[in-house]
């Protein structure tokens, strides 16, 4: 079969204002009609620039320095923008992130799939109309015709990525290049559109290029994977090759931290056996009959769960189904509308989240952030972040006491004591992490709630921050109290597991038993959805 | 609908607080209110007393506050000293002068604020995209009272471009029978093409300088948010479908874009209101500013108190007129 | 927490890097340099009046010309920028702290309260605030601490609704409730978190605001509110000028007038300047 698209040693490079940055050096990739590729890595890989370079969609501060872009045997590279306004959207389409945002928010989306035909070919509206209409049956809205004239905020986030499609199919484009069309979307949303798409490819023979972070994602629905790093095409083979024994060093290393249904924090990360887990001991966090209103909203109902200390509790759904508002309730940083919240024998539900900072019970719960960016101060260093419970909750007021903790702080964290004086701006995703739990822990907790730690760490990142978490967890005896939406992370992580949905525990148990032989039918579908990917049964499959 | 009528109800506050504001402003002033509610100064003394009385200025203050409510109510405000005239009937006659300067100053400055930005704004960076910061940068520096002299002082001193910058119409110019008020309008409307180029010869000026003003504003806020949408996600969807350039540009990207600057529209003909009393001053323009702003410093309240309830009435219009074009251009505003 | 050193060490970088700032610093220090030692560097008395030079053009002798009285245009400019630059500053800082204290408590509070005041300061913003203070001077009388009062009146909102913006959009930052979990209350979340986080962005707003402050406070004198003949202030003397303009006397508004134009843009370009200097993601 001839190759659809052919890219040959591409070079692009950025202008930024520390000078030109390599996005890409020199990849290499090969789309055949009707095939579906992965194309994985870590941010900053170049994923999605080789695609923007492909479809000629890069902005302004984007150039192809090198290299050959071949579609149908021609190549690309400096033809003029007409020639590609001619391909784009007939002969190759792209679907993006964030379906919401790609969509004209004051156009209604019947006319904007009509728009994406009108520009190819030469039909009047009503035929134009009379098409959108098919392809919003085609992509499963339902009441298609009512949808027509909807606007993209009257659709959920599914339904703007099933819209996204209608529009990115609607000339029979022979390629579609996805760029992580389900990141930001709930799991079972996820595997629904994912099913769909992959469905839509294969009925109308389209070659299809996935381009995502999740490993399991790409094994799932894709023919061939390439992995990049940092601008080159590291490896490429068939997924259960690619899982199963992968060439690469940093292939390896990229398939062992993505978490599977057998990981350990052991098999994710390196750096040994981890010291021995603490005893559980007696309950330390007992939550009654939680509730808690937004207004009209119930975010909270009638939530009843209990962690005993040294123990590690995950609590997981997707969202909107409450999580991040129970671990602020916990934490005292909000006030519940009703229930109970025992804290070491103490009743802390009742007193108010304005005044508990006084409380000396406020050392013992910390909590650690979702994104790492936003939890730390930009005004503030690391150290001074760090710094900062040490005085409040510790009373800490000699300055080289207070160094001196700093630093056994970071070291503990792994942070380099160097990073100490940088502002947030200054640091990597995984090291503000790092300056978040050092901060949590710094007044000595009994319970951390870990609001989703990790989700917006690369999967690298995520498993040393997993490692890191569980080693202080077992040193100190922290209890844990571990929100995710990752049932994966949440398996490794956590003993017993409670699931949410719409504000109420729907089932909770061992994790292993929750997660492996559940009876609820929404944590069944919740399981069911999870890409996996079982390297040693592909390999004999292979 | 809904929207509008809450906009409308949220707006009634303000007009509340003008409204006690007045009042306030009419006690706490020097003099006797009921000498220049009466017929003046030129009143005697039995006549302001029943004047007193019938304003009810011997009773209490809340019950005051009542009676004033209701004399606005009924379009009573009072006389001017200066004209002789209730001040309604003054406000009515010199309102449509105001708002032909401030319309036509609006349309000129929109008509070459939008292009402007959005010539900027796809082009950053470049020739155009400076010279149109310059201008912003430099027109929100120049007062409106500086730069209409100047304008004065090149058009009709230097070059003679000009007719004498004064009033709407030059003494040769018989004023059309009065069918709108709007100069422009009612000559068209008598079929008079000469007194026509007259008044308009009148308005360029002070409209130009009006119209600099607010320029800036409004240019500055096309260029951002055209800027903010060429780079959005959803414009990069219309690319990669392969939407025409001139598509793209005008129905993807200018329809978003146009919806701050409806937003900021408003503010700007506020804005221009308030210039009013400036530009009327020096162009001697025969407008409800001007007639108020004599009235004060003659120290003759009653029309500056008129005046004040004109302008937030016709403030409360301008928001619902916003509000609505807003609802219009953007479906999303009528759901939240 | 960084050190003022550090402080010193990156406004010279942004300077360094941003002539038009470094410019417009420079040209403000001269400005209010030049306002502040008016008195002792005058040529002539700007208030003494001669009528054998009247009206005359700008010359060696007389550099912005004579007014109709025959009084030296530049000395009554120089003059002049004391009153107006002491006029803007008080009005910018009376509204920059109300402004702030109630903004920041609404923008942290929310609520009801917050909603109320969030309506009524995007109302009153939409009103024409000229209107306001032309009716609020004539109400508490025709003097120049009223001009004050009304400048910061008309400059309030701006505040209020700046200060609550940046409040509100992070009280719900992962930092702030961070910090409450580190053991702040409300009240040190506010004063020692938000407001020196804040304050940058308020900087940047008070430095735009004087020059809208100046040509509004010239503006209420121009119409003759406020301050009186023949002290000498910009707004004053470009009315006076106005009657000869259309005679050709162009100094009489130009002289005055562009001393407005250039402190407006002095401050405008400042703020931007400001704006780059406070900016810690700016710092490398």
């Amino acid at each position: 079969m001839t190759a659809l698209l052919s890219v040959e040693g591409l070079r692009v490079d950025f202008r930024t204002r520390r000078g030109v940055v390599e996005a890409l050096r020199g990849v290499d990739l090969v789309v055949r009609a009707g095939e579906t590729v992965g194309l994985v890595g870590e941010s900053g890989s170049g994923k999605s620039v080789m695609a923007y370079a492909a479809t000629g969609l890069l902005d302004r501060a984007g150039r192809v320095s090198g290299g050959r872009i071949l579609w149908d045997g021609r190549d690309l590279v400096g033809v003029s923008r007409r020639t590609m306004q001619g391909l784009r959207g007939a002969a190759m389409s792209m679907i993006f992130q964030n379906p919401r945002a790609a969509l004209n928010p004051i156009r209604p989306v019947g006319l904007q799939i009509a728009d994406a035909i009108r520009a190819h070919e030469s039909v009047g509206w009503g035929e134009a109309r009379r098409r959108a209409l098919e392809l919003l049956e085609a992509v499963q809205i339902r009441n298609a015709a009512a949808r027509l004239e909807a606007y993209p905020h009257e659709l959920s986030g599914g339904m703007c990525q099933r819209v996204m499609i209608a529009v990115a199919i609607a000339c029979s484009p022979r390629l579609l290049i996805a760029d992580e069309p389900t990141t930001g979307l709930d799991v079972t949303t996820q595997a629904a559109v994912m099913d769909l798409l992959s469905g839509i490819v294969a009925r109308r023979g389209m070659a299809l290029v996935l381009i995502t972070h999740d490993l399991g994602l790409a094994a799932q629905y894709c023919g061939r994977i390439s992995v990049m790093e940092r601008g080159v095409v590291v490896e490429e083979a068939a997924p259960a090759r690619l899982f199963g024994a992968p060439g690469h060093a940093y292939t390896r290393r990229l398939v062992a931290a993505s978490p599977r249904r057998d990981s350990t924090l052991e098999s994710i990360s390196e750096g040994g056996a981890l010291p021995p887990a603490p005893p559980v001991g007696p309950p330390l966090l007992e939550v009654m009959e939680l509730e808690r209103r937004f207004g009209a909203v119930q975010a909270v109902r009638g939530v009843s769960f209990t962690v005993h200390a040294g123990e590690s509790v995950g609590l997981v759904g997707e969202s909107g189904s409450g999580k991040s508002t129970i671990s602020r309730l916990v934490c005292r940083l909000l006030d519940p509308s009703g229930g109970r919240i025992r804290f070491a024998g103490e009743e802390i539900g009742a007193m108010g989240a304005a005044t508990f900072h006084r409380s000396r019970l406020r050392r013992q719960v910390q909590i650690v952030f979702q994104d790492p960016g936003d939890s730390l101060n930009p005004r503030w260093s690391a150290a001074d972040s760090i710094a900062d419970p040490l005085r409040r909750l510790l009373g800490l007021r000699d300055a080289r006491e207070i160094a001196r903790r700093v630093e056994g702080l970071a070291e503990r964290v792994g942070l380099e004591a160097g990073l100490l004086g940088r502002f947030p701006h200054q640091l990597s995703g995984g090291q503000k992490a790092r300056v978040g739990i050092a901060r949590a822990i710094a007044a000595g907790p009994k319970l951390l709630v870990l609001d989703e730690p990790t989700a917006s760490l690369d999967v690298s990142v995520q498993a040393v921050v997993l490692r890191l978490l569980e080693r202080l967890r077992r040193e100190e005896g922290i209890a844990f109290l571990f929100v995710s939406h990752d049932l994966n992370v949440v398996r490794m992580m956590c003993g017993r597991t409670i699931v949410l949905q719409d504000g109420a525990v729907v089932e909770q148990g061992p994790s292993a038993d929750v997660l492996d032989c559940p009876t609820a039918d929404y944590t069944r579908r919740l399981v069911a959805a999870i890409p996996h990917f079982a390297p040693s049964a592909a390999l004999e499959a292979a | 609908m809904r929207r509008v009528g809450s906009r409308f109800a949220s707006s009634l506050p303000v007009l509340a607080a003008v409204l006690v504001f007045t009042f306030v402003l009419m006690r706490l002033l020097p003099g006797d209110p009921a000498v220049f509610f009466s017929a003046g100064a030129s009143g005697g003394r039995e006549e302001i007393e029943m004047v007193r009385r019938q304003m009810g200025l011997d009773k209490p203050v809340p019950v005051q506050l009542v009676y004033y409510l209701r004399d606005v109510a009924t379009g009573n405000l009072g006389r001017s000293m200066t004209t002789g005239q209730p001040v309604v009937a003054d406000l009515v006659r010199r309102l449509p002068a105001s708002l032909e300067l401030t319309f036509t100053a609006l349309f000129m400055a929109l008509s070459l604020a939008v292009p402007l930005g959005v010539l900027a704004a796809l082009r950053p960076n470049s020739l155009v995209d400076h010279a149109v910061r310059l201008v912003c940068s430099l027109g929100v520096c120049v007062p409106t009272f500086v730069s209409g002299l100047l304008l004065i002082y090149v058009f009709y001193y230097l070059l003679g471009w000009a007719p004498d910058p004064t009033g709407r119409l030059d003494v040769f110019s018989a004023a059309p029978p009065t069918v709108t008020g709007f100069l422009l309008v009612d000559t068209l409307l008598a079929g008079d093409g000469e007194t026509f180029r007259a008044a308009a010869a009148q308005l360029v000026l002070p409209a130009a300088t009006m119209a600099l003003f607010v320029l800036a504003p409004l240019a500055r806020m096309t260029r951002a948010s055209m800027l903010a949408v060429l780079g959005s996600e959803f414009v990069r969807t219309g690319e990669s479908v392969g939407l025409s350039r001139p598509r793209l540009i005008g129905v993807y990207a200018l329809r978003n874009a146009i919806v701050p600057v409806l937003t900021i529209a408003g503010i700007v003909f506020s804005t221009m209101l308030g210039a009013n009393v400036l530009v009327e001053k020096v162009f001697s323009w025969p407008g409800v500013a001007s007639y108020a702003l004599d009235a004060l410093l003659n120290s003759d309240y009653a029309p500056v108190q008129g005046f004040v309830l004109l302008m937030a009435a016709i403030f409360v219009l301008v928001n619902l007129v916003v509000d609505i074009l807003y609802g219009l251009a953007d479906p999303r505003v009528s759901v939240g | 927490m960084s050190g003022a050193a550090s402080f010193v060490g990156h406004a010279g970088y942004v300077l360094r890097g941003n002539r038009l700032t470094a410019g417009a610093l420079a040209l403000t220090t001269v400005l209010v340099g030049a306002a502040l030692l008016a008195p002792w560097l005058v040529p002539y008395d700007p208030v003494a009046s001669d009528v054998r030079v009247a009206l005359q053009a700008p010359s060696g002798a007389h550099w912005f010309g004579t007014d109709q009285l025959g009084r030296d245009v530049f000395s009554r400019v120089l003059m002049a920028a004391r009153l107006d630059y002491a006029i803007a500053a008080s009005a910018v800082g009376l509204s920059f702290v109300v402004g702030a204290v109630i903004g920041g408590a609404c923008g942290y509070a929310g609520g009801r309260v917050d909603r109320w005041v969030g309506r009524g300061v995007d109302v009153l913003m939409a009103f024409p605030l000229f209107v306001l203070a032309m009716a609020m001077v004539a109400a508490l009388g025709n003097r120049v601490e009223n001009i004050v009062y009304a400048t910061a009146l008309i400059n309030l909102p701006f505040y209020i609704r700046f200060a609550r913006a940046e409040v509100n959009g992070r009280r719900a930052a992962g930092w702030v409730e961070a910090a409450r979990a580190s053991g702040h209350g409300h009240g040190s979340v506010v004063l020692r978190l938000l407001l020196p986080n804040v304050l940058p962005a308020m900087a940047v707003q008070i430095s735009l605001n004087l020059g809208w402050a100046i040509l509004n406070a010239a503006g209420l004198s121009f119409i003759g509110l406020g301050v009186k003949p023949p002290t000498p202030e910009w707004g004053i003397m470009v009315a006076e000028g106005a009657r000869f303009i259309t005679t050709g006397k162009w100094w009489l508004v130009a002289c005055p007038g562009g001393a407005l134009m250039l402190s407006a843009l002095c401050f405008n370009l400042l703020g931007d300047g400001v704006r780059d200097m406070l900016d810690p993601r700016m710092r490398t």
